[in-house]
């Protein structure tokens, strides 16, 4: 599950669950992915994403998967890049 | 199936209230109910009770006994029902069709939830055990945050707007002013809802419900029993549970609730009646997206119409649809089990003409949606006068 993908919608959370009170505000999105479905994923710190981003995966953390902003300059990464 | 009635309501104040606990709020609301519907305690033969989070907010478990017994039932079969915010939606389906089916001709349907014991951001995270903990939970996201990931495509996709969405804020506060039940009985402006606090953008505190303490009772019995107990029962004209998945990630759209969509449709083919029917409505408002949606996916308006329908004033009192003149959980409160027997109790206030400053003109035909976590459990319910 590291295939990158494209911004579906997205938020900032403000008010954050215990488990997380010191990590807010951070971005979350639901992301279509490159090789079909949808995942909801953490934002990277960064630059903030927003619907039809391209987001790349980062690296999974405690179970929760990272994903960044692609730069628009920047070729997109080849989907499916989980083997 | 033989049909139902309504015999009698009973609610607490929703609000926050240090010196309450758990069971003398459901207790407090079962005793309303049932003097409300000239039943004795002891002639009930089933209590349906809805509770989303009880051990987690209160620490108490085996709810239904525990609240049955002390409301002076007999040794009957007393259940809870848990289904996140639709809890006790789903505790008067059953209710309902164990009525209907004519295994009882007496059933006291309950919902109650005692929240505010908790930190906000407890209370947050218990919350968010109505969504997929392993994957979109874990990820960071509480229901503010579905709502507003919701909210966001709506807005892409229909153009809805910030102002629309505050709107129903503002409606929905002048309403639950006039509630003396009502949480937080305060009128608002359009330019305080904008400017509210983020909790999750673009949602604001203004877009969210509040963290209540509260119970919510209703009786139910055949409808040819019910003009012996009171003279202004109300039927059920309608009533659907749907399904869908918890997570939100799994769902086909965002922006519309395929669940909302199928009790409605089976609750208005039960009743024989349309969207076009329906005269007074108590939406499931846990976010002000989330009622604009359901008046979408009731028909009450075509897809990506309920913003402009809400902005224009189309949902007020005074409205052409009145869409939660009791506040809705917006105002009156969202103590989550007590939410669905609480709207329930509301339409039956409107269908009997006892709503007060909130009394809608056309109240013959009244209809309630209750809401599980992202749209993973719908009830429909449709009451009609007698």
């Amino acid at each position: 599950m590291t295939q990158n993908g494209i911004v579906y919608t997205e938020t900032t959370v403000y008010s954050p669950p215990e488990q997380y009170a010191d990590q807010a505000p951070y971005q979350i999105a639901i992301i279509d992915l490159n090789g079909g479905g949808r995942r909801t994923v953490r934002i990277a710190g960064g630059d903030a994403v927003h619907i039809a981003d391209r987001v790349q995966f980062v690296e999974e953390t405690g179970g929760v998967p990272y994903y960044s902003k692609v730069a628009i300059e920047q070729a997109p990464e080849p989907s499916g890049s989980n083997p | 199936m033989r049909p139902v009635a309504v015999i009698g309501i009973g609610k607490t104040a929703f609000g926050a209230f240090p010196d309450r606990d758990l069971r003398s709020l459901a207790v407090e609301a079962a005793g309303h109910a049932l003097s409300d519907a000239s039943v004795p305690a002891r002639d009930v033969q089933a209590f349906h009770l809805g509770n989303f989070a009880g051990p987690s907010f209160v620490r108490q478990n085996h709810l239904a006994p525990y609240v049955g017994m002390a409301a002076g039932l007999g040794k009957i079969p007393c259940t809870r029902f848990e289904n996140a915010c639709a809890s006790s939606g789903t505790a008067f389906f059953h209710g309902w069709q164990s009525v209907a089916s004519g295994l009882y001709d007496c059933v006291l349907v309950g919902g109650v939830e005692k929240m505010t014991s908790q930190t906000t951001a407890r209370v947050t995270e218990i919350l968010a055990g109505a969504g997929d903990m392993a994957g979109e939970g874990l990820a960071g996201a509480t229901f503010p945050a579905l709502f507003a990931m919701i909210a966001r495509r709506h807005m892409h996709e229909y153009g809805t707007t910030r102002e629309q969405l505050a709107s129903v804020a503002v409606k929905n506060h002048a309403n639950g002013a006039k509630n003396p039940l009502a949480h937080m009985r305060k009128v608002i402006t359009l330019e305080q809802a904008l400017a509210g606090k983020p909790v999750s953008s673009p949602l604001t505190v203004y877009d969210c419900s509040l963290i209540s303490d509260g119970a919510a009772a209703v009786v139910l019995v055949p409808l040819e029993h019910a003009p012996r107990f009171h003279s202004r029962f109300v039927r059920v004209l309608g009533v659907a549970q749907t399904s869908d998945c918890v997570a939100l990630d799994q769902k086909p759209t965002l922006t519309a609730f395929d669940s909302v969509r199928a009790a409605g449709e089976q609750a208005y083919a039960m009743a024989g009646l349309g969207p076009q029917n329906v005269e007074v409505a108590e939406l499931h408002d846990c976010f002000t997206i989330a009622e604009i949606i359901a008046s979408e996916d009731l028909g009450f308006v075509e897809k990506g119409d309920g913003g402009p329908f809400a902005e224009q004033g189309c949902t007020g009192i005074q409205g052409r649809l009145p869409i939660n003149a009791s506040g809705g959980l917006k105002s009156k409160g969202h103590p989550v089990g007590a939410t669905g027997v609480g709207q329930i109790c509301d339409i039956v206030m409107q269908i009997r003409g006892d709503a007060g400053e909130r009394q809608v003109k056309r109240n013959r035909i009244g209809l309630a949606q209750n809401l599980g976590g992202s749209g993973a459990t719908c009830v429909v319910t449709i009451l009609g006068a007698a």
